[in-house]
């Protein structure tokens, strides 16, 4: 599969591999320096792994100054520079090319301070999400978002894709959660933007540089905030006999004035997928299935789960399993968590990030089956349904190029629709070079320039993360 | 008598605001000039106003989503969404007590200035609640920014950049915002007696607990009371609210009697905390919001002794809000106190002279100011909106 479109190379660059090279090895030690092909060939992609580019080289920074050292011998030598945490970008946000530095932010894996009375922690960027969670965990806090691979991705990763995750619907997504960055520039300059006292001062810089997609400059820590978790948290599993009954459910359910922590939703094919991997003692015989989690103490969850199972009835679902447990909570929630690799084991798939408008959820999922169905493909959909972010997984034959194709086809017909319906392309997996062309759909060509420019203060000759985002137009090779 | 100028949609904004960009003409903008005494002082020689831009765009309750136009009034969204038991999360600033208008402040403003209230602490900012902007550029361009749903990364962010950027990056024109349910009850727990830093003490311990403190404030004495007090808001469910108010009142028994608040009377009492009312009189005083991290707020009300007229702590002590002289050398003041915390200050309130001879926003560093100008210069080039509003040339 090879439809999306790579910029011609820099033939100069090539050319000067080996001053280029030497130029590093003089600003980095030995072991922060990767110049070899093995040694390279883990970084050629990310978990977009149909697209695969050997980088030139790949620099592992301990530091800041190092970073600072690193990206303004870069702009010196005219050289592009992709930023990678863990690499668990499912947009191909860090796959590099042949005349680009990788620099890897993983060496950089401190947790600098935890205050619990301001309730923040700073943290370097090749800290992973779960890391955070891990350590203020003893003491009752944690940091909210949770994408599904937040046992492996960085929190400077979340950082430059404004990562979410189940847990959002509550507590908002990265941007809602971060209170300052370090920042270096592409001509080495260090930068702090906020810190421990909330909305910093001057242009919202932090708002900006989140969800950016590395193209900016380069964040090397992060100071994040952190939440007290709840006395407890319960889910309930409630099955439909047909999709709108049960998206009406949810729309009913914010209707009534209530924010749960989570509410995630499958369809029939998720369901038999899921069930068969994990074994969560799924029913087998619904349509759609929503699994809704509550927090507080007893009582508090006890008087919610009532209000939502009157309306879940008022919606005529047909199975509701509450959790009596805490192992039944962990087994009701290990089916959706396994959803991604438990469908990787039935077929391959590309997993979309589009988002609508919860009022639009049957809209979308009715459409999102007739497109599938157009190109002779099979779709699971496991998405969160409370924030409308969809997750339709387009099943396909990696060994198939016409299928290859016809599901990346699927799958931008989708967005495209998505945008149609007043949502967007992407909710929480950036944009990266899987969706850069679907650009022109939500946005004009006045917008785009307008982001352009923008980037073009950070970064005039656009050398930070090139090939991301913004449509290529006549730079494709 | 200054020119206004009153476009009716966004074509003829952006029409108007190309005809001044060819012209070299600068616009100040307004909304319902509610807050014309923040930043460094207008200079313009005409007036971009949006108030022909009102009304509400969409309202869909079942997704908890407003759009509305700028000069829509904050007064006539909340009595909108009332309807529907929704409220406005990050409860925004009115600035008519503090900077004495008289007049109804609009979407526009409050999204341009990003004045949150009290539950900024557990709902976020003006910016965390805006899911998307329409604005014209100095250009006369129109911009989409975001759009309606919660998660959005598709493309920059230029709808947070806008947030609180004064006006000076685009003349806004809509704005799509995420409502929350409107609380079944409300409850205050009042901790009497506690100075500043025993009442930090008690607002971190009760917001660091699981009982989901909505709001979190320091009043001194002769503020609503005859004694000083640690103010605790509850929202929710009223079975929710009672058994967290209970949990809290055990919790916080060693800082004090505490004292229940209901109703009315509580609610007057936030508002009053939101708008900054306890500062409003008397008017000479400059009045200062100033950003801290909690615990650094008592070192610096206390470096701050012998400048500060008047002041309280919201936001769990993350706000400080201050009244000094109307003075370059209490500003100055102000600055230096400030100056060993990881904080950030801005003069709310003051005459034109004192507002354009002292810095009003924090001063930002070389490198904050040359990415400030140039970001300014990419919505902006010719300077037309807002000009030298948060910094000389932004």
């Amino acid at each position: 599969m090879a439809q999306i479109a790579f910029p011609r190379l820099d033939d100069g660059v090539l050319r000067r591999r080996d001053t280029i090279l030497e130029g590093l090895a003089k600003i980095l030690p030995r072991e922060c320096l990767i110049a070899d092909e093995s040694g390279r060939l883990a970084f050629e992609t990310d978990a977009l792994t149909a697209y695969r580019r050997l980088p030139l080289a790949v620099a592992l920074p301990r530091s800041t100054a190092e970073v600072a050292r690193v990206l303004r011998f870069c702009r010196d030598e005219k050289v592009n520079v992709v930023p990678r945490g863990a690499g668990t970008s499912l947009s191909g946000g860090a796959i590099p090319q042949e005349d680009a530095i990788v620099v890897a932010l993983t060496k950089m894996n401190r947790i600098l301070e935890v205050n619990l009375a301001d309730r923040f922690a700073r943290v370097e960027a090749g800290v992973t999400n779960l890391a955070i969670s891990e350590a203020v965990g003893p003491e009752g806090f944690f940091y909210a978002p949770d994408p599904s691979s937040q046992l492996a991705c960085t929190i400077g990763g979340n950082v430059a894709m404004n990562s979410g995750g189940a847990h959002c619907l509550k507590y908002g997504v990265t941007t809602n959660n971060l209170l300052g960055v370090r920042f270096v520039t592409l001509d080495g300059e260090i930068l702090d933007v906020g810190g421990p006292a909330a909305d910093a001062a001057g242009y919202d810089l932090l708002g900006l540089i989140c969800g950016s997609e590395g193209q900016l400059g380069v964040v090397t820590e992060a100071t994040v905030r952190l939440i007290r978790s709840a006395e407890g948290a319960r889910p309930v599993l409630f099955g439909f006999d047909t999709v709108e009954d049960a998206s009406r459910c949810v729309t009913a359910i914010i209707g009534a004035g209530i924010v749960p922590v989570a509410m995630e939703y499958m369809d029939r094919p998720a369901i038999h997928i899921c069930e068969n991997f994990a074994h969560a003692g799924y029913p087998l015989d619904v349509e759609a299935m929503l699994i809704i989690e509550v927090e507080g103490g007893e009582t508090e969850m006890q008087a919610l789960l009532a209000r939502i199972s009157a309306i879940a009835r008022a919606h005529n679902v047909r199975t509701v399993r509450e959790s009596m447990s805490a192992m039944e909570s962990a087994q009701i929630w290990k089916g959706r968590k396994s959803a991604f690799g438990a469908t990787g084991r039935v077929a391959d798939y590309i997993c979309m990030d589009g988002t609508v408008p919860i009022g639009q959820l049957p809209e979308a999922l009715r459409r999102t089956g007739e497109i599938c169905a157009s190109y002779g493909l099979r779709v699971a959909n496991v998405f969160h349904a409370g924030d409308g972010n969809m997750h339709p997984l387009i099943l396909y034959n990696v060994n198939d190029p016409a299928e290859a194709a016809k599901a990346e086809a699927a799958g931008a017909d989708i967005l495209a629709m998505c945008v149609e319906l007043g949502g967007c392309l992407t909710g929480e997996h950036g944009v990266g070079i899987e969706k850069r062309e679907l650009m022109t759909r939500q946005f004009t060509a006045v917008e785009i320039e307008q982001q352009k420019r923008v980037r073009a203060v950070f970064d005039p000759e656009g050398r930070l993360n090139p090939a991301k985002v913004f449509p290529l137009g006549e730079r494709a090779a | 008598m200054k020119v206004v100028l009153t476009p009716e949609s966004e074509r003829e904004a952006a029409n108007m605001i190309r005809v001044a960009c060819a012209g070299g003409v600068r616009l100040d903008i307004l909304g319902g000039d509610t807050r014309s005494g923040l930043g460094r002082p207008r200079s313009a020689e005409r007036e971009l106003s949006s108030a022909a831009l009102a009304g509400i765009v969409f309202y869909a309750p079942a997704e908890m989503t407003l759009c509305a136009r700028a000069g829509t009034t904050i007064q006539a969204i909340e009595a909108a969404i009332a309807q529907h038991h929704h409220i406005l999360p990050f409860e925004p600033m009115r600035p008519q007590a503090l900077w004495g208008a008289s007049a109804e402040p609009t979407i526009g403003g409050m999204v341009a200035t990003n004045h949150s209230g009290p539950r900024r602490v557990s709902a976020g900012a003006v910016r965390d609640g805006v899911l998307g902007l329409r604005l014209v550029n100095g250009l006369g361009e129109a911009i989409q920014c975001g759009g309606r749903v919660m998660k959005n990364v598709t493309g920059l962010d230029l709808t947070k950049l806008n947030c609180g950027a004064d006006g000076t990056l685009g003349f806004l024109t809509e704005a799509t915002i995420k409502l929350a349910p409107k609380p079944e009850i409300e409850q205050t727990l009042a901790v009497a007696r506690l100075d500043e830093a025993r009442a930090i003490g008690a607002m971190t311990h009760a917001l660091g607990s699981p009982f989901g403190i909505g709001a979190a404030a320091w009043l001194p004495a002769g503020m609503g009371a005859g004694v000083s007090r640690a103010l605790l808001r509850l929202e929710g469910f009223e079975d929710s609210v009672r058994y967290r108010a209970g949990r809290l009142t055990e919790l916080l028994g060693e800082f004090g009697d505490i004292q229940p608040l209901a109703g009315a009377e509580s609610s007057a009492l936030w508002l009053a905390i939101r708008d900054a009312k306890f500062l409003a009189e008397p008017r000479d005083r400059a009045v200062w919001r100033v950003s801290l991290a909690p615990s650094e707020a008592p070192a610096f009300v206390g470096r701050l002794a012998g400048t500060a007229r008047a002041h309280y702590l919201d936001w769990g002590g993350g706000l400080v809000w201050l009244a000094t002289d109307e003075s370059e050398v209490a500003a100055a003041e102000v600055r230096r106190s400030l100056a060993p915390s990881r904080g950030h200050a801005t003069l709310m309130r003051a005459r034109d002279e004192l507002r354009k001879s002292v810095a009003v926003f924090q001063p930002p560093s070389e490198l904050e100011l040359r990415i400030s100008r140039g970001l300014k210069a990419s919505f902006d080039p010719g300077g037309v909106l807002n000009f030298g509003r948060i910094y000389p040339g932004v």
